[in-house]
Order: C-alpha cells, then structure tokens, then sequence
C-alpha cells in the first residue's frame, strides 16, 4: 500500500513530536512509530532539560551554558549550533511550558532547577542550578505534553509500523517502506520531505540504559543508502547504570547531593575531579568509576561501586527523587532511603549519528554539502551539539529544540519542495529484506549472536578501548555478520511476527556497530567519551575533526578525518580548545 | 540459577481456531524479571511467543499483562515474588487479541483522546513561563506519572461491559489537566465527562487503584472530579 503526506516523520520521540507538532498545523505529516508513540525511550529521561532560566542560580547565562557544553564535548562540538541552542534553550523551554509541560516549582512559583554534572556558572567556577526537571520524570512528561499537543493538532500517526528502508535517489529522501507490525506487510509512504527522529543505538552494548527499541535502526537504513554516519565511536557510558541491568539512575541523584563511593568506601571522586567531584562530566566520572575497578577497589573487589543518597533523607527523595527510589527496588533490591545502591557505567547516549547541519538538513560530505528533502534530529543525528560527550540534560534540549527547528525548516521548504516520483524499485530492499529474513532457517539462534555482541562491545569497545583490543573486535563484528546469514527465524507468521523483526533489528546493530568499531580503532586520539589506553592524550592537530564513515559496496569501512570542527560561535567567538580541568 | 514453570495464554487468531495455554520450564537466575523469563522463551526457546516490551524498567508502559491474575507491568516483578508454579500469564483482560499477549490498543487510545488531552487555555501566554505555586502543581498529585500502559482501564469490570466507558486511565488524564491551575478547559470536556459513559459509569470498584504499577489512585482521581461536576452544575 503506498501512502503519500506532505513530511513523512521516522519516529515518535521529542525531535519526531516536537517536529510534528510545527508542521501538523500547517501541512499533512505522518508520523510512524514501532512502538505508540508515548512509549518513545525519550520518556525515559530522568534529570531535567538544561536552558539558562536563572530561576535559581540567578546570574546563569547562555554564554556559560555554551562554554560548558563546548568544554564537555571536548571541543569537538560545532560551535556555531552550541551557540543557536543555549540561546534558543530557554524559549524551547518555556514554551513547553506553556503547552501545560507539568514542571517542578520555585516557591515564587518559577519552574524549578537543579544542579547537573558539568554545569557551571562564570565559565568553571561553581555548579550552576540549570536543570529544568519535573520530579525525576522529566522525559516523560515532555513526551506525554508533546503527544498530547501532536493529538491536538491532529497530526496523523502509524503506531507499530517498522520502517525497514529509506529510498532514497539522486540525493533527494523520497520516503521509507515499513511494515505493519500488527497485520504484516509493507506499506510505503512518500512526502516531499522526510526527517528521522530515530532514535539512539545504545543497544549494541550489553550493559545499558537504552530501551530494547533503540537498536539504531534509522543509523544503518542511512548507510545502506549510501550516505555517511558521523562520529559514531562517541558512546557516551553514563556513570550510574544500576549494577547488572544497567537501567539508569538519573545524575541528577547527584545533581541533588548523592555521593560516589568505592570498596574502601571513600569518595573516589576527589582524586580526578576535586572541583567539581560527582558533578563532573560523565565521561570523567564513568573513566573514574571503570580505574576504581579495574584496580580492583570496586565493592568487595567486584565490577561495582556505590551512589549513596541515603544522607538526603526519605522526604527529599520522594520530593526530588521518585522514580530511581522505586527502580533501585525493583532492579537491585536495594532501598536508597537506608543503604547504597550498586552501580556501573551503562551504554547511555549516542553522540555520533547522521550528519546534519543546525536547521536538520542532512549532510553527506566533509563540506557539509546538504541533501535535499532530508532531515535528522534527536540523537539518531550528529549536529554536532555534543561533540565527544554529551553533558546531563543537553539531550532533552537537543531533541526538543532540534526537533523544532526541523520542523521550522520543514514548513519553510515545503513552499519549493514538490513530491518526488516514486523509483521504479522503491519497495524492492524492503522486500528482499523480509524475504531473506523469513526465509532463514540455518542453525544460529539470533538471540545468541545478538548477546555474543553487546558482551565483546561492551569489553573491547567500551569505557576503555586499546589497538589489541579494536582489531579482535572488527573481526569480531564480520564474524557475526557472516553467522547472521545463518540465523533461524521460527515466527513464520505475518501477524505481530517480533521474531523476524527483531531479526532485522540485529543486522541494523551488526551493520553499525562496524562503523563504531572502525571509528574508535582509526581514531588514535582520547577525547570525550573515546579513551583509548595506547593513545591516553587528546591530539588537537590529527583528530580535531569529525569522523565520516562511509560503508563501500565491497563491505569495508571507509572512513575520513577532513570535516573540521567549527570552532566560532555565529556571533560569540568560540572557545579555543584547552586542557579540561574539572 | 534454578527451574521455574510458565504457563503463558498463546492465541494467533490467523492460525488458531482457539486460545490455549503453552507451558515453558526455564532456568532462571534469581535476579531475573517476569519480562526476563519471556524474553529468555522468546529468544532460546521459542520465537513465536509474542509480547510487548521495551524500555524494561517501568517508564513506557508497553509490557503490560495479566501475572497470576492480576494486571501488571511484567518488567518491574521479580519472579521470586510468585514462588509457587506455574507462574500464569494471560494478556490484559478487555482488549481484542492480535497475538498471544499483544493486544488491541486503540480503544484505549480513543478513548483518551476524548477527554482532550491538553492544555486549554486561549489566553496568550506570557513571555515567560506561567506561575504556578509548588502547592498548586501538587494538585496534579501523581496523575502526571501515568505512564498509559492500561492495567487500570483493563481491569474495570465497568469497562469490561461497557466498550463506550472512558475508563480510568482516560479520566485520569482529565483529572490531570482539569486540576492543572493553567487549564480552562473545563467546560469544554465535560460533554466527554458528564455522562453515563464518562465519569459516572465509575462504580468505585478500586480494581484499577490496585492495578496501577505507578501506586496512582484512578478512583479517588474520578471522584475529585465528580464532587467537581457537582458543584459547578449545582
């Protein structure tokens, strides 16, 4: 069946929502999603959503906001979208807001704000209270204000429908083909213009925060088009992953007064941030965290250490902290109010993704040279906002305010984007790919490829990552690709058939996992959250450069080091790259 | 680890002439979730077992069934909960079944929609955020937690014989937004509202109350809005 709208949305998150939102008022958009779109993993967001109000810390400003996210991406963000989005963070946040977003109060009754890891005030000096937040469901709500503002303005959505493949031709996005999930079989829409919100792709990894849905889909649907992907080996670990399942636990536990302790039960902190200690930027603490283990000062010797938020007391938990006080019941049976919670870095955030530029345009080269018709915001995309490492509550904000701006961008270009023609093969990869997929009854188990995956990603292309270990892993990666031509697939239904189509998930995670493989290995350089032992220094003068991954009929990486990193604000004048110091 | 039994309610209307009920023994690590034990059948011992799962950690609402009779999120329970076998699950009672534990949202999801969702207000905002006070924002309660995943209105014996009844979680959306200080929107839900299949088709059965995974409170929520309608219409 063929659909045809004016925008075609990949995605029900903030960016895919907040985009539909501006676009449903003035032109037809679909919006298709693999899960109803309330359930988006955006709703999982915990902490807050950064924007310099100053409700609480009263002289915070969009320049500190901006040295601060330029300083946490290590320099490897651009800064001339850095600027656009601490300046227009506030009016992001204010008008979700107005759009009855249910926010946490001041007493004068202003939105509330808390401290976040590496937010500060006059460039360094202290933490700056610049998280918006809703108790700790913060994510959550923004989703549900933003579905429920999409109903309102009677955008058109397509739960449970898979995209399988994006058709794209002549650099122009014509459309995607999905599949029904519920009753089986594709359907294809078309529009003159198309935006992935698609999402992160956390779920390579084996411990992690990430949702089973955030298996990078709309990453390798790219790449199979022939298009690059951007900084992929920028895997942001978050420090406290409950220990095991790796469900998170918001930093704004820490945000709120929580400390980190090791086996010998001292706050670690101290010897690699002893400024801002548990408040500084993930990557510096999940490094922290992996050496206390590594050298064997975890719990009792193992592969944990403990966030103590006891000393705040039951009230303040259940003021500020619901939600991770009932998750560390549930998960780790542990009750926060009177002992310590275990924990260990989890696969979080995807810094890298598809290239675009500050008004979501698709990018395909070093030159930033744009495609037409074709837009990506959330974490699916690499602006780049984040750079090498994304800081707390600047996700919530790019995917809000991203989202906006495509969809500005979207009704802007409408006046001169027509509806492409459908190419005579438009439905064919899609095909084939259900066809090969059902048709597969070789001996593998999917399930078992899958975990031999996210467990040699999570060791040899985690926190910490070496040469030895990069090349074990590459060929770990076509190894598993060649297995995945073997797999069995037993739902020989068309009817909610999860068994083929999370089949087709594990060759989006194989296929882009290569590229963060190939990526971390090529890459001899530390920086943000790529920490290669063999080469511990940041080099400013190789690797001050975006990553462009390109995968060649042939099967192997192609990969370049030639986009530069804007490095200038459009009206500030950036920050020239420093040692960071927290 | 050690053996658990599973007795799980398996339908594809496609194929099946009739429900029936597969049963799985499994090994399980004693740390494990209900949602760990089916996705251990579905991934090592059986593929066609079909559920809904994502986020795994209570937050999107997808997981939602029936465990031992009573409605839950199969994510957040540990199977150590239930010592006795079988464990038996069944899919959300109420909805039409598309497969095995997979079932019919969209009445759901109309219904919801029929209270008006959002925020009403044709005042134009001013430049900054609207004030509303701590005290006024915990009006709200915890209605703002909801995360929809519909064990409360799938436990409704009034929905069960009412397809037309808003149903809890629906009305508790209403009750979000009519007790948000920022909303006017009174007036325009009460067509939705004030009717036999709205707000009074509650008949105080609490079953949704002990159903919430969330520990919200669907029924006291119906009844603030009720004592509500009252005294605006009288």
């Amino acid at each position: 069946m063929i659909h045809r709208h004016d925008v075609i949305i990949v995605g029900a998150g903030l960016a895919g929502s907040r985009a539909a939102v501006e676009i449903g008022q003035t032109a037809n958009v679909a919006v298709l999603s693999k899960v109803y779109p309330s359930r988006s993993h955006s709703g999982a967001a915990q902490g807050g959503v950064a924007a310099s109000l100053a409700n609480e810390s009263k002289t915070d400003r969009w320049e500190y906001h901006m040295y601060d996210t330029v300083k946490g991406s290590d320099y490897l963000g651009d800064q001339d979208a850095i600027e656009l989005m601490v300046r227009e963070a506030p009016e992001t946040v204010i008008e979700m807001e107005h759009w009855g977003c249910p926010f946490s109060r001041t007493p004068e009754g202003l939105i509330a704000q808390r401290k976040f890891g590496g937010h500060t005030l006059d460039y360094g000096k202290e933490a700056a209270l610049r998280s918006c937040y809703s108790y700790d469901y913060t994510g959550h709500v923004l989703l549900h204000t933003l579905h429920e503002q999409c109903l309102k303005h009677g955008v058109h959505f397509y739960s449970e429908f898979q995209v399988l493949s994006l058709i794209f031709r002549d650099n122009r996005a014509i459309g995607v083909v999905a599949w029904d999930i519920v009753n089986g079989g594709l359907h294809t829409f078309y529009g003159r213009a198309v935006m992935f919100g698609t999402g992160g792709y956390g779920r390579a990894f084996k411990i992690t925060s990430n949702a089973h849905a955030n298996t990078g889909d709309g990453l390798s649907q790219v790449i199979r088009a022939g298009l690059p992907v951007q900084d992929m080996e920028f895997v942001q670990f978050h420090p406290t992953g409950l220990w095991k399942s790796g469900i998170l636990v918001t930093e704004g536990a820490r945000g709120e007064g929580g400390y980190l302790l090791n086996g010998e039960k001292r706050r670690f902190m101290e010897d690699y941030a002893p400024t801002l200690m548990e408040l500084a930027p993930r990557d510096v603490v999940a490094r922290s965290m992996q050496t206390e283990i590594d050298e064997g000062r975890g719990i009792d010797g193992k592969n944990y250490v403990f966030i103590d938020v006891s000393h705040l007391g039951e009230a303040k938990l259940k003021e500020r902290l619901p939600q991770i006080t009932e998750l560390a019941m549930n998960f780790a049976g542990v009750d926060p109010v009177k002992e310590p919670i275990p924990i260990q870095p989890t696969a979080h955030y995807s810094m890298g993704g598809i290239p675009a530029n500050a008004n979501c345009r698709v990018t395909y080269d070093a030159k930033r040279s744009e495609t037409v018709g074709f837009y990506a915001g959330g974490e699916c995309s690499c602006i780049s906002v984040h750079g090498a490492n994304r800081l707390g509550t600047n996700s919530l904000l790019e995917a809000l305010l991203f989202g906006r701006r495509a969809g500005k961008q979207i009704v802007e270009d409408l006046s001169h984007l027509e509806f492409p023609e459908l190419p005579a093969d438009y439905e064919d990869a899609a095909t084939e790919e259900v066809e090969r997929t059902m048709a597969k009854d070789g001996e593998e188990k999917a399930a078992t490829l899958r975990a031999e995956l996210q467990e040699t990603m999570m060791m040899d292309c985690g926190v910490f990552r070496s040469r030895g270990q990069l090349e074990k892993q590459r060929d770990k990666v076509e190894e598993l690709e060649e297995r995945y031509k073997n797999i069995r697939v037993e739902d020989k239904g068309t009817r909610f058939n999860t068994d083929m189509l999370e089949a087709i998930e594990l060759g989006h995670l194989i296929e882009f996992s290569g590229a963060i493989v190939e990526g971390a290995l090529q890459r001899e350089e530390s920086r943000g959250g790529h920490a290669r032992k063999d080469f511990p220094k940041r080099d400013d003068v190789k690797f001050l450069k975006h990553t462009l991954a390109w995968r060649e009929p042939n099967g192997k990486w192609k990969l370049t080091f030639e986009k530069d990193v804007v490095l200038k604000g459009i009206t500030h004048p950036g920050f020239e790259p420093k040692e960071r110091v927290y | 680890m050690s053996q658990r039994t599973f007795k799980i309610f398996r339908y594809n209307p496609e194929t099946d002439k009739k429900p029936s009920y597969k049963t799985y023994t499994i090994e399980v690590e004693p740390s494990w979730t209900i949602l760990d034990a089916l996705n251990e059948i579905k991934w090592y011992h059986d593929g066609s077992l079909t559920y809904r799962r994502s986020c795994r950690h209570g937050i999107c609402g997808s997981c939602a069934m029936q465990i031992n009779g009573l409605n839950d999120l199969s994510c957040e329970l540990q199977i150590s909960n239930y010592p006795k076998d079988p464990i038996v699950i069944d899919p959300l009672p109420g909805f039409e079944i598309y497969k095995d534990l997979a079932v019919n949202m969209e009445p759901f999801y109309a219904a919801l929609k029929r209270v008006k969702p959002w925020l009403i207000n044709d005042n134009p905002p001013p430049g900054s955020e609207r004030l509303q006070s701590p005290e006024e924002f915990k009006l709200m309660g915890d209605s703002i937690a909801c995360i929809l995943c519909a064990a409360c209105t799938s436990s409704c014996p009034s929905f069960w014989t009412d397809e037309d009844y808003l149903g809890p979680a629906a009305l508790l959306k209403a009750f979000r937004y009519t007790f948000d200080t920022r909303d006017e929107g009174f007036e325009d839900r009460l067509e939705a509202l004030d009717n036999k299949h709205g707000l009074w088709r509650c008949h105080k059965i609490t079953n949704c109350f002990t159903a919430c995974p969330k520990n919200l409170n669907p029924t006291e929520a119906i009844s603030k809005l009720q004592r509500k309608v009252v005294s605006e219409k009288w």
